[in-house]
């Protein structure tokens, strides 16, 4: 079919090549020379060769031996690193018989058995090893020596002692800290100056990546593969080589040029900020997976600088290096560079939060708020239901069940009402608080009442979903469950949904019937949401669901690190979700992928509210969060004195939300 | 049949619907094979090749009674790469791997229980299961082979989606078609980006190359999509001898203007040959009926 897998190239012979049948025949790939590593995992590259290796007596299977020397002169102490057309060894020079002089040699085998090609390949390294040679900056390793014997050539550098990036990020828990990642950056920006500004023409380094920078134990960088570093000339045609996943796009149409290192910079950065390897995703989609995606904890002016590092288009790149490290610079993570420090957001960032208002009940307050036409009302342990003025919280009437309050009111019809713990649903007058019916159900009530169709839709801890007329307080019908109903109940066009703590979510039409069942592995206390034709619910079974309105399907599922307890908010095309792990969540919708999370320092139970581009949710660490909701990223904090289980509540600009510490809060949002 | 009656169920259809006051009204509907969805497939050598590496696979199962399941439609298309491994062999091992799993995990699940539950894995967890069945069964029987795999999984009015490679589903709404699926080629998406014409990308040294294939070792990422199907509305399926050689606008025109699925695919074909035929042509369509 003419179609080739790259992935799969790499593994085969290829036709265009004579002289594959040798015993040795080692695949090669050009860009994936190291230093200082062991052999390379198997990389997507664009160019592979295959080529044989002979054996000449000094070496075991094609590579040279141990105790092997070398021109009388360097003996052979072990590998370092294979790859490509090399093998990088380590070595003593004899030369310097009194100290233990060690350098590294790169070895680069001559497989072309045309002559002339042959040549051109000689000529190619003595150029690198020339050019390398001249050039002088703490942050290049210096070239010694180098020679060319049969069809060998050999390069005596600088050994440099240390670990690759690519490698102290693979035993890195975590992330690493964002200023120790920018001190890197600038310095790499400072070896890139050096070689831009080369005369009579730039340096082009082509081969940025993490596994092609060593760093010492002085924290001082060191680049240390030139294999395919090219004399810059305007508008010529290169060779196309590169490791995928770190080059520049324009490198496919043959451009080589400073801004292409610039690019493969930011690729690295971006790598080593989110730890993940772009080589094993589409190529070219760093966009598409923004770093706080992965790692929350890197500033926004860092991503930035990535990003313009990463334009497809030359022209939308820093237009130099040193133009990059000068916004590297003006970093605040830059200012505490080369320190190790943990990458915690600095509290510093984070605006004050002012109360409008504060209101103080006699206990807990577990419920959420519900405002309408300019009065907030809630429920609290101390039994009553209270009534607020929305703007400035004073008080306007309080309603004395025989129970605590945990259910949430709801309010429709004129009336305002709210469950409680005394096993009564009560219907009250919204205006004055004064009580219209009461109905009786053989349970504790937490479950919070939904409004629709003239009808009061309610879950007990006695198994029964109650449907009760507005006007009469009357039971309509009631529908046996599997277990204590202690969501709110979702209503739709024909059906109402609502989870037990058997762990089943029903769907019930409105005339009580079962249409469909979905079984979680544990309690459905989370309230189900519907959008989109999708109802979308949490379970303690620790995942978060979406299923099919129709049938019940599930469509996907996200598993988070505990039980999920609060109950899912929609905006857009993205579901906000908090779990007893601490984390609140930002999930596709349409696939469940996640598009960020923010830790908090205890169990999220309450639910997040959206409002203008903001999400607010309370954790059990006393805070209230307002969190950027494209980003996750943390818009400020208000400490209370107590856990927040309640869900904030946001109507004309202000957010609403209860705690533990018995108070309602009031800010702006 | 009312929804609510349909799932909740009176005992005979004769039976008039309960009286639902709250619920919307529904029409009242004579259940026969032609409320189905429709389907038509074509796979054609094309004009320059020897061999069909092409493979299709079209499972389709409908009830009607008491508590139904919803109609269920699994479309697979699959273009095996040529080279040292036969295409065919590895495309039609891995559309038979992805349907064998989605049928069970998916549809004989559901004859054998009504209730859904967490012990299941979501749909697009076993699309994207199905087609790591299909990655691990291709490298442990033909090592080496690659194909792409494009799969659209019907469940009433939603269509589940996944893809490896670069056939493409399309959805093939009034306004024309809008291509659901990403290629994975590496040409694509410098087009994409801008980085590359259409004409470079044509003639680019690199424009077969995927950058993901099933048989590919290690982690294979999968795209998974989900889509509510209007009435009316279809889905396209089809590998890239197909849109390779005209415009998304032309398939949509020739479509739009044939008599019935199976009509639209043997026009696409005759129209990517007269193009040229420069590869395999495979090609299904589903049409939803319209809403009565």
């Amino acid at each position: 079919m003419g179609k080739s897998s790259l992935l799969k190239r790499l593994g085969e012979p290829d036709d265009a090549q004579p002289g594959q049948d040798g015993p040795q025949e080692q695949e090669r790939d050009l860009s994936t020379q190291q230093i200082g590593k062991p052999a390379a995992p198997p990389q997507p590259a664009l160019e592979t060769r295959r080529v044989n290796v002979a054996q000449p007596p000094l070496r075991v299977e094609g590579r040279l031996a141990e105790g092997a020397t070398l021109q009388g002169r360097y003996r052979v102490l072990g590998v370092i690193g294979a790859g490509g057309m090399s093998t990088v060894y380590k070595a003593q020079d004899l030369h310097f018989p009194r100290v233990q002089r060690i350098c590294a040699i790169k070895d680069m085998i001559n497989t072309a058995t045309d002559p002339a090609i042959r040549e051109m390949v000689v000529q190619n390294f003595e150029r690198e090893a020339s050019l390398l040679a001249t050039l002088s900056h703490p942050a290049i390793p210096q070239v010694y020596d180098y020679f060319t014997d049969g069809d060998r050539s050999y390069l005596v550098m600088e050994f440099v002692h240390g670990q690759d990036l690519e490698t102290v990020l693979e035993e890195t828990d975590g992330f690493l800290p964002e200023p120790r990642v920018v001190d890197w950056a600038i310095q790499i920006c400072e070896v890139l100056i050096h070689l831009h500004n080369h005369k009579p023409n730039p340096i082009i380094f082509r081969d940025m990546k993490p596994s092609n920078v060593m760093l010492d134990a002085q924290n001082r960088l060191r680049l240390v593969d030139f294999g395919i570093a090219k004399v810059f000339q305007s508008g010529q045609k290169g060779t196309m080589i590169g490791t995928e996943g770190y080059s520049p796009p324009e490198q496919y149409r043959g451009i080589a040029e400073p801004r292409g290192d610039i690019y493969a910079l930011g690729a690295s950065l971006h790598h080593l900020l989110s730890k993940q390897d772009p080589r094993l995703e589409p190529p070219f989609s760093f966009h598409e997976r923004p770093i706080y995606k992965s790692n929350p904890l890197v500033s926004a002016e860092l991503q930035e600088i990535v990003n313009r590092a990463l334009e497809y288009d030359m022209n939308q790149r820093f237009g130099s290096a040193e133009e990059m490290k000068r916004a590297l610079l003006g970093l605040r993570s830059a200012r505490t560079s080369g320190r190790t420090i943990p990458g915690t957001m600095e509290d510093s960032q984070i605006g004050d939060q002012r109360a409008i208002w504060q209101f103080a009940c006699e206990d807990e307050v577990r419920s959420s708020p519900a405002v309408h036409g300019g009065v907030l009302y809630v429920g609290a342990y101390d039994n009553n239901l209270y009534a607020l003025n929305a703007e400035d919280g004073k008080f306007k009437w309080k309603y004395p069940a025989d129970g605590g309050i945990a259910s949430s009111p709801c309010v429709g019809e004129g009336k305002v009402f709210f469950g409680s713990e005394d096993q009564v649903l009560y219907a009250l007058n919204a205006d004055s608080g004064r009580l219209v019916w009461t109905c009786p159900t053989k349970g504790r009530i937490y479950s919070s009442p939904q409004v629709e169709f003239g009808h009061v839709f309610i879950g007990s801890d006695d198994h029964h979903l109650y449907a009760i007329n507005t006007a009469s307080g009357r039971v309509a019908w009631k529908f046996e469950a599997e277990g204590a109903i202690r969501s709110r109940p979702a209503v739709g066009s024909d059906a109402i949904y609502f989870g037990d703590d058997s762990g089943a979510l029903s769907a019930i039409g409105v005339n009580g019937q079962l249409l469909w069942r979905f079984r979680a592995r544990r309690a459905v206390i989370s309230s189900p949401l519907l959008s989109n034709d999708m109802l979308f619910l949490g379970s303690q079974d620790w995942h978060v669901y979406a299923l099919d309105l129709r049938s019940g399907w599930a469509i996907w599922r996200y598993r988070t690190g505990g039980p999920v307890v609060s109950s899912p908010a929609v905006d857009g095309s993205t579901l906000f979700i908090g779990s007893s792990d601490g984390e609140v969540y930002a999930l596709d919708v349409t696939n469940g992928y996640l598009v960020w999370r923010f830790k908090t320092e205890d169990q999220v139970a309450s639910s997040p509210a959206v409002y203008d581009g903001a999400v607010y949710v309370g954790s059990a660490d006393g805070f209230l969060y307002s969190l950027n909701a494209k980003t996750g990223q943390l818009r400020w904090k208000f400490q209370t004195n107590g856990p927040i289980i309640s869900s904030p509540a946001v109507a004309d600009g202000i957010v609403y939300v209860g705690s533990m510490d018995h108070n309602v809060y009031a800010f702006p949002a | 049949m009312s929804f609510l009656r349909k799932l909740f169920g009176s005992k005979k259809q004769d039976e008039p619907a309960p009286v639902a006051p709250a619920a919307p009204p529904h029409a009242e509907k004579v259940a026969s094979g032609s409320s189905r969805a429709q389907v038509g497939w074509v796979s054609d050598v094309g004009k320059q090749r020897t061999t069909n590496e092409d493979s299709v696979l079209v499972v389709q199962a409908s009830q009607e009674g008491n508590n139904a399941l919803p109609p269920f439609t699994l479309l697979i298309l699959a273009d095996g790469m040529g080279g040292h491994q036969s295409g065919e062999v590895v495309s039609a091992l891995a559309a038979r791997s992805m349907a064998r799993h989605i049928v069970q995990q998916v549809y004989l699940s559901a004859l054998a229980h009504r209730d859904h539950g967490a012990q299941q894995p979501s749909i697009q967890e076993t699309l994207v299961e199905g087609s790591n069945l299909a990655n691990s069964t291709v490298n442990a029987t033909v090592p080496g082979g690659g194909t792409t795999l494009v799969c659209a999984l019907l469940l009433g009015s939603r269509a589940y989606l996944s893809n490896v490679g670069d056939s493409r589903a399309y959805l093939v709404a009034s306004n024309g078609l809008q291509q659901i699926s990403r290629d994975h080629s590496l040409v694509d998406r410098l087009v994409e980006l801008g980085q590359l014409t259409a004409e470079e990308a044509a003639s680019h040294p690199q424009k077969n190359v995927l950058y993901r294939a099933i048989g590919q070792s290690g982690v294979l990422e999968v795209d998974t999509f989900v889509h509510s199907i209007q009435p009316g509305e279809g889905l396209l399926l089809c590998s890239d001898g197909l849109w390779g050689m005209m415009s998304d606008e032309q398939m949509g025109q020739i479509i739009a203007a044939a008599a019935s699925p199976q009509a639209a695919c043997e026009a696409l074909a005759v129209a990517a040959n007269q193009a040229g035929g420069r590869d395999n042509i495979s090609i299904v369509l589903v049409q939803f009926p319209d809403s009565s």
